[in-house]
């Protein structure tokens, strides 16, 4: 049986890297009693998929895994188990049976949404009595021009080199929001610039490479604004070849 | 939420920010208003360092077990967050509350190698702590030292307040009642370390001055306290069966040296090698009941989530129970997919036989640790390991399907001349031609034999017979390393054999602090001031530094090393008592000197002085060895 498990990473869990994150889940599961399926060979592993890797330092209100298990009692059980074992900062939000033609995590993921929030403790002076902000004036007018541009380019760098990217067909959408911290609660409001973006395995864009393009079209060091990204959830695409895209989180079904 | 010490731009910035952050599986929090005593408990070295050793691990379960103390946790910080802390004045913190550890009643600093002094200075400046137990005020922490090096506390006596001498399990209660009652009293920091020299096993440096020879060696101990005793007995556990385990260990996030749940089998050695200091600090011989352990084994299981369990104990085949324990570990084991594994085995059919189960032969290798190249010299250094039972071990292995075997040396052990060095090699390359007699040609999996022989080099610790050995220099060591290359070059075998060896420097200057005295302490304070951090990692060691500091202070590093000890030489560690008495080691290097081997305690008791701690292998079986001695 395939089973999808919804969780939230926040707070000083935004500083445990997805490898660790991969064993701390092992040994929750372990802990937790589920009945999951080992792999075959000298070395038998528990069977698990995460959906898509979350860089250290970000915040998650939709990261996925897959277990194989033998046998369970109820999906309740099973999520009160493993929220018993886990510890400040992470929390499973649901748990769901996947039916047997469903894809795995990794291979459904086609796109996320992110907020990027100005970092707490930073204030515009501005917008002191409004919204926490970032120090960009007319931070809307200017991200819908950035957004209207044909093409996004920026320089990626990787061990090989440095190569030219074009951002702009893996933004599905870009705009400013103003919200309550979803993450924080403090009771404050927080001017964010909301993004879905690509996160396939072929066409995964990084949140942060968006921002500071944005940034540095408007002539604003990276460094002064800095930020916080919180991954609201991640998705995959119901559409067919040649549909118009349609995105649902993971753990529609 | 709990809030962090250090703000996100700088966990981003560094290295791991995971061993700042606390908040681990079976981490333990507490409300500090609901609390008599803070207690920090300190591993001079990385997280990935601390959190691998079981001794915190055990003390850390046993202060929290008691509803008045809240324990926890500091770990060097790497050097990257060291400068920043610099940097910004931001106070050395406990990863629990995420306070300042200046702000706790206690800093507990655990000695495990000699290595990490400078990384003591680290803890206290970071912490904002004066460096000098004499400068320390009435808000300060207590600074208390425990663990191996405690039993030379000298060279480090000026940064703390007390040592611990023993084992933990035993006064650490009273101790913190003293201080509770002290604090309710409104006595002072004084009264208390008052209080304290009265407890058994406690040593409070402040309280003795070291006095010294025209020629540097130390004369005797002038007692600046009355009350002080003139001579501290280390504490130890009598039923280790019935005492604190940490059955709820404190799960890491990232990966650390030892990654796996940890079943301390028995403490203590029977084996009685003259080089090891272990095998003295620890006698005598206890074991755990093997009911108590299979039990803590699959509490500690069911509450980390671990893959792996680990038996540790300094010679585990000597545990009478094991072939029982291994038998129902892996039975459970194997139902929950949980790998066993077994370090320090004695390699021979049983061994093999466990090891074949339990791990992938194809990729694992067998150690053997000879220690000396020749029977000779092992007879030197009581090893009781004969070129057969290597030989012999190395047959079976072979013909069971092992291809690597690990070979450990040491070099520069007192006698030690060429034809022990040679030897290294030539036992090397016998146990490769074991490996060509034994399997044949196409059964050779890996198509050859790997043999990985390292030496390290000897080091003379106090309460060990060598005690009293010179020490190599710089040059001999090296001289000797490059001997011992040269003799495995020239073995037939010599292309299946492949040698490493151990850092010089650093070796030296661990003799240096290890037999050091009081007069150490200014070149550890300057060697610290002048950039010396983390000197067991080699990226970081500077030598140069060191004898910098040495000759600025006017402390010549010979006389800890090379220097001949007379027999009636007084050392700086005579004051305190391990339970193995003085005239038992001077026997023991006197019988090394004749290649004399002494039995194993269970053979025969060799009188050593440790069965007045009634308790363990003195007292096994009624014992005809207490018969023996009267």
């Amino acid at each position: 049986m395939k089973i999808r498990i919804k969780f939230a990473k926040y707070g000083v869990m935004k500083f445990i890297g997805h490898l660790d994150v991969m064993r701390f889940f092992q040994k929750a599961i372990r802990r937790a009693d589920i009945d999951i399926r080992y792999s075959e060979g000298f070395s038998p592993h528990p069977v698990m998929s995460f959906a898509a890797p979350l860089g250290v330092g970000m915040e998650s209100l939709g990261e996925y895994l897959d277990i194989d298990v033998n046998s369970i009692t109820t999906l309740e059980d099973m999520k009160n188990a493993l929220n018993h074992e886990m510890t400040e900062g992470i929390s499973i939000l649901s748990v769901n049976l996947l039916p047997d033609t469903e894809q795995n995590a990794m291979a459904s993921v086609a796109a996320a949404r992110y907020l990027v929030l100005p970092s707490s403790g930073w204030k515009n002076g501005q917008n002191a009595d409004r919204a926490l902000g970032f120090p960009i004036d007319r931070i809307e007018e200017r991200l819908a021009a950035f957004y209207a541009r044909e093409r996004i380019l920026v320089i990626k760098k990787n061990k090989k080199g440095e190569r030219e990217l074009d951002l702009k067909p893996g933004i599905f959408e870009l705009q400013v929001e103003e919200i309550p911290h979803p993450v924080a609660a403090d009771g404050k409001l927080y001017q964010a610039v909301s993004m879905l973006v690509d996160a396939s395995s072929s066409g995964n864009i990084k949140p942060t490479l968006v921002f500071q393009a944005f940034c540095a079209d408007c002539g604003v060091l990276p460094e002064v604004c800095t930020h916080q990204i919180i991954r609201m959830d991640t998705l995959k695409n119901l559409a067919k070849e040649g549909e118009e895209r349609r995105f649902v989180p993971l753990d529609f079904c | 939420m709990r809030k962090l010490a250090l703000p996100d731009e700088i966990l981003m910035q560094v290295e791991k920010p995971a061993r700042y952050i606390g908040n681990e599986i079976n981490s333990v929090m507490k409300d500090k208003n609901d609390i008599a005593v803070r207690f920090c408990m300190c591993f001079p070295d990385i997280y990935e360092i601390g959190m691998s050793h079981l001794g915190i691990q055990i003390l850390y379960s046993m202060f929290n077990s008691w509803e008045d103390v809240w324990c926890e946790r500091v770990y060097s910080p790497w050097i990257d967050l060291d400068k920043i802390l610099r940097e910004k004045k931001i106070p050395l913190f406990a990863l629990e509350s995420q306070e300042p550890v200046r702000e706790m009643d206690f800093l507990g600093i655990t000695l495990q190698y000699e290595m990490c002094y400078t990384n003591i200075l680290q803890i206290l400046d970071l912490s904002q702590i004066s460096i000098l137990a004499a400068d320390r005020g009435e808000d300060e922490p207590i600074v208390i030292g425990g663990g191996p090096c405690s039993y030379n506390p000298e060279p480090i006596a000026a940064f703390f307040d007390l040592f611990y001498i023993g084992e933990g399990e035993t006064q650490y209660r009273r101790l913190l009642d003293l201080y509770k009652e002290n604090r309710e009293a409104g006595g002072s920091r004084m009264s208390f370390l008052k209080m304290a020299a009265a407890l058994p096993g406690i040593y409070v440096p402040l309280f003795y001055a070291e006095e010294y020879h025209a020629d540097g060696t130390v004369k005797g101990r002038k007692k600046l306290y009355e009350g002080a005793p003139d001579r501290i007995l280390k504490e130890i556990v009598t039923d280790v069966s019935d005492t604190y385990y940490p059955v709820k260990p404190v799960v890491p996030f990232i990966q650390v040296t030892q990654d796996r749940a940890v079943l301390e089998l028995q403490r203590g050695c029977i084996r009685g090698c003259r080089f090891c200091q272990a095998g003295q600090l620890y006698r005598p011989v206890r074991e755990r009941d093997v009911d108590v352990l299979k039990k803590y084994a699959m509490e500690m299981l069911q509450n980390t989530g671990y893959d792996e369990i680990s038996l540790s104990s300094l010679s585990s085949s000597d545990y009478s129970k094991l072939n029982e324990l291994l038998e129902f570990l892996i039975r459970e084991c194997q139902k929950k997919h949980i790998n066993i594994s077994l370090p320090s085995l004695r390699i021979d059919a049983f061994s093999l036989d466990v090891m074949s189960k339990v791990q992938d032969v194809k990729k694992s290798s067998l150690t053997f640790a000879p220690e000396a190249g020749s029977q000779r010299l092992r007879d030197v250094i009581n090893k009781g390991l004969t070129k057969e039972d290597i030989l012999n071990g190395a047959k079976l292995a072979f013909e069971g399907g092992w291809t690597r075997v690990k070979l450990y040396f040491m070099l520069g052990l007192p006698t030690e001349t060429e034809e022990d060095i040679l030897g290294i090699g030539e036992l090397s390359n016998e146990i490769a031609a074991v490996f060509f007699d034994t399997v044949p040609k196409e059964k050779r999996t890996n198509g050859r034999v790997q043999i990985v022989t390292s030496t390290s080099f000897f080091i003379p610790k106090p309460f060990t017979p060598f005690q009293w050995a010179r020490m190599c220099t710089k040059e001999e060591f090296l001289e000797k390393a490059y001997q011992t290359k040269k003799g495995i070059m020239a073995q037939l075998n010599q292309k299946s054999i492949k040698y490493n060896w151990h850092e010089a420097d650093v070796s030296v200057l661990e003799g240096v602090l290890a037999r050091g005295d009081r007069k150490l302490a200014k070149v550890l304070l300057k060697a610290y001031e002048t950039g010396c951090l983390f000197d067991s990692w080699s990226e970081c060691f500077h030598n140069d530094v060191w004898m910098k500091a040495f000759a600025e202070c006017g402390v010549e590093p010979d006389f800890y090393t090379t220097r001949e000890r007379s027999e009636d030489e007084i050392f700086p560690w005579d004051f305190l008592d391990c339970g193995v008495t003085k005239e038992f080691l001077l026997r023991e290097w006197n019988k090394a000197m004749t290649q004399t081997v002494s039995p194993n305690c269970r053979k025969q008791c060799q009188g050593c002085g440790a069965n007045r701690f009634g308790c363990g292998v003195c007292f096994e079986h009624g014992k005809e060895t207490e018969r023996q001695q009267s």
